[in-house]
């Protein structure tokens, strides 16, 4: 067992004993193959079902508000900064919270696997490489290769609010700045972006798996579930779908911390983040602002300068 | 009986004037049912649909009607459009998915006629499945790879061949359009044999499921169970006889219409009252419900348990919860002595 699982479970452990907490959310072996997924241990003993690895693709501060009591909570780099985002609004009381940071070095695409070798039958993760056995076939991977695309522009693998570290610190390349990803969709032409949102959009079954995954997404009444006034009909096409998909990239400007559990939990493989990533570009270059990364700091649209450079925001008396 | 798949295909194009033909296509996000133009397009090896193919008879968004107010004067349309449809490559737990559903939406007490013109409407061409995924669990409900129950008209994939079977009148009609039909050969039969005898590897025990949650309403086993639970609808939405929904009002000015959309048990919007008051204001409620309704309410109701066993809540949740396990978990449960 490595060494961070067994540190992990060994936190955990006295956490829960000494009764500092009611209960640790962390991780557990999933049902499926290179699949995790969220666990609530209330109590020492059960402690050793926690793990850690490439497949803890869940954002588990989507859970830390609703669940009640003192709490402990398994956090990656992105996590940690939605529960930045999360205090700064006041939905978390810190001292109600415990946070277990774990240095991350990325999380599977299990989609991408799948689409190679079909349903997967078996898996293993082994020194950075993945075998996996599908019903297409067999394949060996690097997990580079693999690793999920939010992964593979993240600026924060280590935790920004931590109680206690455990890992190594991983050093970021300065690189993953420069919104590759998002400059290749602005120099599309207007038609090809169209054409591709159009499909993205065409995509949506509206079952609001991104919305629940998300952290941040913790309105008591969604803009979508609202029927006085009502913003959007039940219709299921791509206009409808536009509109919610735009209005929930909209509530998250300068609050979206690109975890990516969004596409992640997408069933139909909208890439709800090509969106978002926009957002996130445009709200670093007009604010120089990223969101979650100081317990200080405010959610960019939440702050009032007299000194906005942008002067007709400003009334002047 | 058998016929070669180029005759298969050029019966089904022929159809093509009278039918609107949904089968089973490749695109960039996986399998999924829609209308083909030619046989060519339909996607022959294939595990299941990413969706299931509920949808043609119960769409997600319909328009049961359309009004208009002129003066005086108000019109009423109905908009229920019907078409003649083969649906081709039905697997048998979406087969029987539809018998399922038709026990809610045709019964003693009611008939839906948007979702039973569409049926009635319709013919199932049913085909066993090539493959089993480990998510598969058809056969702990009785249902088999190689079913037929729910298909008009069955098919086994032979190679360059389908056996035919014929399952009821309307099959019948259909397979009367189909010529060059021939015996099986030996080796064939004995393949059709072994197709019919495979099973999922994965099962669940329910025999005993519905009598226990009879006791469980009050159980401690829902609190622990909702806890990762993120609450949306993908599991509604992916399943077979998942069929609850919403009818609203969709006005401007003078004119509006009534539709019918999905909805889902595991969003808290789908029980609260006009008043603010929500009967299952807990995800502790709703997962109850969504086990109850599958497995015991369903069963008291119809005789059966609503739960097919196609797996796709498994694939489809974002936070791995496995129905299996949860039944398995409600089977093991200790009851409390209320």
């Amino acid at each position: 067992m490595n060494k961070i699982i067994s540190d992990i479970r060994e936190t955990a452990r006295q956490l829960l004993a000494d009764g500092k907490v009611d209960v640790v959310i962390g991780y557990e072996k999933g049902s499926l193959p290179l699949k995790a997924t969220p666990c609530f241990v209330h109590s020492a003993q059960e402690v050793d079902s926690l793990i850690w690895d490439e497949t803890c693709e869940n954002n588990l501060a989507a859970f830390v508000a609703k669940t009640p009591g003192k709490k402990a909570i398994v956090a990656k780099g992105c996590d940690s900064r939605a529960l930045v985002v999360l205090l700064q609004e006041n939905q978390l009381v810190r001292d109600d919270l415990y946070i277990i940071g774990v240095s991350c070095h990325g999380v599977i695409d299990q989609r991408k696997i799948g689409a190679e070798v079909g349903e997967i039958l078996e898996a293993s993760i082994t020194d950075g490489k993945i075998s996996v056995k599908g019903m297409e076939g067999d394949k060996e991977y690097l997990f580079a290769e693999v690793k999920d695309a939010t992964c593979q522009t993240c600026r924060y693998p280590n935790p920004v609010i931590e109680d206690l570290h455990l890992g190594e610190l991983i050093q970021v390349s300065q690189d993953v700045a420069a919104f590759a990803d998002v400059a290749a969709m602005e120099n599309k032409s207007e038609s090809e972006r169209q054409e591709y949102f159009k499909e993205q959009m065409s995509k949506c079954i509206r079952c609001y798996a991104c919305r629940n995954a998300c952290p941040l997404c913790y309105c008591q009444e969604c803009f979508v579930d609202c029927n006085s006034p009502r913003w959007l009909t039940g219709g299921v096409d791509r206009a409808e779908n536009l509109l919610f998909q735009a209005g929930r990239v909209l509530h998250l400007a300068g609050r979206c911390v690109d975890c990516g559990a969004c596409s992640r939990a997408c069933l139909q493989g909208v890439d709800i983040r090509a969106l978002n990533r926009k957002m996130t570009k445009d709200v670093y270059e007009m604010y120089n602002h990223e969101s979650g990364i100081s317990e200080e700091g405010k959610p960019a649209l939440n702050v009032y300068s007299a000194n906005d450079p942008e002067e007709q925001f400003l009334v002047k008396e | 009986m058998k016929i070669s798949k180029e005759k298969f295909g050029q019966a089904l194009d022929a159809l093509i004037a009278e039918y609107q033909i949904i089968a089973p296509v490749s695109d960039a996000n996986g399998i999924a049912f829609k209308g083909v133009k030619s046989f060519s397009e339909v996607k022959q090896d294939y595990l299941n649909s990413k969706l299931p193919p509920k949808a043609f008879f119960f769409p997600q968004h319909e328009k049961l009607m359309s009004y208009k107010k002129e003066g005086k004067d108000v019109t009423v349309k109905s908009e229920l459009k019907v078409e003649n449809t083969v649906l081709f490559g039905i697997r048998p737990c979406d087969a029987k998915g539809m018998q399922l559903l038709d026990m809610v939406f045709k019964n003693d007490q009611y008939t839906d006629p948007y979702y039973y013109e569409r049926r009635e409407k319709a013919v199932i061409i049913g085909v066993a499945c090539q493959k089993i995924a480990p998510t598969c669990f058809c056969s702990s409900f009785g249902i088999s790879p190689a079913g037929s129950e729910g298909s008009d008209l069955f098919l086994i994939d032979l190679g360059d061949s389908y056996d035919v079977e014929v399952i009821t009148e309307k099959g019948k009609a259909l397979a009367a359009r189909f010529e060059a039909l021939s015996e099986l050969t030996a080796d064939e039969q004995a393949l059709v044999e072994k197709v019919k005898r495979a099973e999922t590897t994965s099962k669940v025990d329910v025999s005993t499921t519905t009598s226990k949650l009879d006791k469980m309403f009050n159980s401690p086993y829902w609190d622990s169970l909702q806890e990762k639970c993120i609450g949306c609808n993908v599991c509604s939405f992916s399943c077979p006889t998942c069929h609850c929904f919403d009818i609203s009002e969709e006005v401007r000015k003078n004119e509006g219409t009534r539709v019918r959309t999905w909805d889902g048990c595991m969003a808290p919007l789908f029980t609260l009252h006009g008043s603010g008051h929500n009967p299952r204001d807990h995800k502790k409620a709703r997962w109850r419900q969504r086990m109850m309704h599958k497995f015991n309410y369903f069963v008291h109701n119809n005789g059966s348990m609503s739960c097919v066993g196609c797996g796709r809540c498994i694939k489809s949740c974002p936070v791995n919860m496995d129905i299996r396990q949860v039944i398995d978990g409600a089977n093991k449960a200790e009851l409390v002595v209320e």
